[in-house]
């Protein structure tokens, strides 16, 4: 068959399918066209004009209409109301239990180095200086120096709503760094997890030291619960990304990194609202003065208690949605 | 049907219906400068937004902080989920962001591959991803690799174009497939090309169909018109 005699054939059904396309499934035309059959048969035409080899154009608008209903027939759903409550009930801790091996080791490169700068510079009083300015240390001395509270601590809810938006971005960009540090053979994860827990450690050493332990404690450990949590399991995402890159198992290493990455995403997206959270806290909560110390501290070990419940426990026993099956990433 | 040694960008998928999708993988140069033109739209809002923000004080500044957070993390996701793709830079050079198999790319994947930006940047100005790029045969930085993403351009409708008017004309006998192809091929872009260049081209032929110019184009062009099925 001629090009031109196969063009009259077809293209009332090809206009008709275009036209279709864009008005979309709402307008009033949707009931006139059943799209699988329409795509069906337009497959089978423009492998026709392949094999009969029919001029670039034709078979450059077969495959441009061929594209826009493929992606119409396989349009992805991720995003469905009870799938996110699921996910928050069962489905996030059941991702960090899944690997909690992974996450174990992000704690541990976390937290023995800020066990060690902290007991060092809480014994030697020069050894925060090893890791960060005179300057920086006299502004975390003047922050939580208990003479100073009654001047400047106090802020207005305008102040507040500066520290939430300086936390959101700071925090926040801290922990998706040490995730995305993972994907250069885990690297970056490491060097992000020892380097805050050093910072961190000489911090809370030092100001133990000076003896800012009413001021301190109390400001840190209601969001601490959060947010130090959360960039441990944003490590623990990265981890599991290096991991797939240095072991990949019986897969090719791209294979192996695409599985992992939708397993460390089921971990991101909690550990997002997690910090979202713990800025929350940090600025509307740790930062207040009229609130008793003694409360804080309950409430702050409260919210511990619940965050390692949450992961200890949520989710157990409970069966997966159907459609838990979502393709991730 | 590819010859996969030869350089080319053309990357294919196969659907369930046996069907190979085409797209053109678009390289590091046209997503440099598409990014270069989001980056300018970027500070462009933050500007702005200091400006007006400016007046509300310490608040303000928070409320600035945090839309730049959301911008340097969730613009891109925002533009590729909900608006097919295309960020208004890659819009710009027409391009557009798909998952590996041509679908549009889902939430997921494109939280990932921004994510993942961080690591595509260092050490410095996205070094670590134009390399990783220009080793892969598709383009891809380090965060498309791991979300199964793929920047490829995005193909404009073209209106169907007209034959040229001229009487179809018998081919000689024995004419190649390709040659075939070749005769339809010009007849098909007489609106693409200059007339010289077409008279030009035609020309090339003048040994054997003795025409030269116009008249050798006009003859070519029935040719191609009769290949094409015309009557």
């Amino acid at each position: 068959m001629k090009q031109i005699d196969f063009e009259n054939r077809y293209r009332d059904r090809w206009e008709q399918l275009e036209k279709w396309l864009k008005v979309g499934d709402g307008g009033a035309e949707a009931a006139s066209l059943d799209l699988p059959a329409a795509y069906r048969s337009l497959c089978q035409q423009l492998a026709v004009a392949k094999e009969r080899q029919y001029t670039n154009q034709l078979i450059d608008r077969l495959n441009r209409l061929v594209m826009t209903a493929h992606h119409r027939v396989y349009q992805q759903q991720t995003l469905r109301r009870n799938t996110w409550l699921w996910y928050l009930l069962a489905g996030f801790p059941r991702a960090v239990r899944a690997q909690i091996r992974t996450v174990w080791l992000a704690t541990a490169l976390f937290l023995l180095p800020a066990l060690v700068l902290g007991i060092g510079s809480y014994q030697n009083d020069a050894l925060i200086f090893a890791v960060m300015s005179p300057d920086q240390v006299w502004q975390f001395e003047s922050m939580y120096d208990p003479g100073n509270r009654v001047l400047g601590r106090e802020r207005g809810s305008d102040s507040d709503l500066l520290m939430f938006g300086f936390y959101i971005k700071n925090n926040i960009g801290i922990a998706f760094r040490t995730f995305a540090g993972g994907v250069l053979f885990g690297l970056g994860t490491i060097f992000f997890l020892v380097f805050n827990g050093v910072y961190l450690g000489a911090v809370f050493g030092h100001i133990t030291r000076v003896g800012f332990v009413s001021t301190f404690y109390p400001f840190v450990i209601g969001h601490g619960a959060f947010e130090l949590t959360a960039i441990v399991l944003a490590g623990a995402a990265g981890l599991r990304l290096g991991q797939s890159l240095v072991d990949p198992g019986r897969h090719r290493r791209l294979v192996a990194l695409r599985l992992a990455s939708v397993e460390a995403m089921r971990i991101m997206y909690g550990t997002f609202l997690m910090l979202v959270i713990a800025a929350f806290l940090e600025a509307f909560w740790s930062s207040s003065t009229e609130i008793a110390i003694g409360v804080k501290l309950a409430v702050g070990g409260l919210l511990w208690l619940l965050v390692i419940a949450y992961f200890a426990l949520a989710g157990r026993g409970v069966a997966g949605p159907e459609h838990e099956v979502q393709r991730g990433a | 049907m590819l010859d996969t040694t030869c350089l080319d960008t053309t990357y294919s998928v196969e659907t369930p219906e046996g069907i190979d999708l085409r797209a053109q993988a678009a390289g590091p140069v046209p997503r440099i400068l598409a990014y270069a033109v989001d980056v300018f739209y970027r500070t462009l809002i933050l500007a702005a937004l200091g400006i007006a923000l400016a007046f509300a004080d310490r608040a303000g500044w928070g409320i600035w902080f945090l839309c730049s957070f959301l911008l340097e993390w969730f613009y891109p996701v925002y533009f590729e989920v909900m608006r097919g793709g295309q960020t208004p830079g890659k819009k710009a050079f027409g391009l557009m962001v798909v998952n590996d198999n041509l679908t549009p790319i889902s939430w997921g994947a494109s939280l990932l591959r921004n994510l993942l930006r961080f690591a595509d940047f260092l050490p410095v100005a996205y070094a670590a991803g134009v390399i990783c790029m220009t080793l892969g045969r598709n383009f891809q930085r380090l965060g498309d690799l791991a979300a199964g993403t793929l920047v490829v351009y995005h193909q404009p409708e073209k209106p169907h174009t007209s034959l040229p008017d001229v009487a179809p004309l018998a081919p000689p006998r024995g004419l190649q497939l390709q040659d075939q192809q070749a005769l339809i091929s010009l007849t098909e872009r007489h609106a693409d090309l200059s007339e010289a260049r077409q008279c030009e081209l035609a020309n090339l032929l003048e040994p054997l169909t003795g025409k030269r110019d116009k008249e050798g184009l006009h003859y070519l062009r029935s040719v191609g018109s009769w290949l094409l099925g015309g009557k």
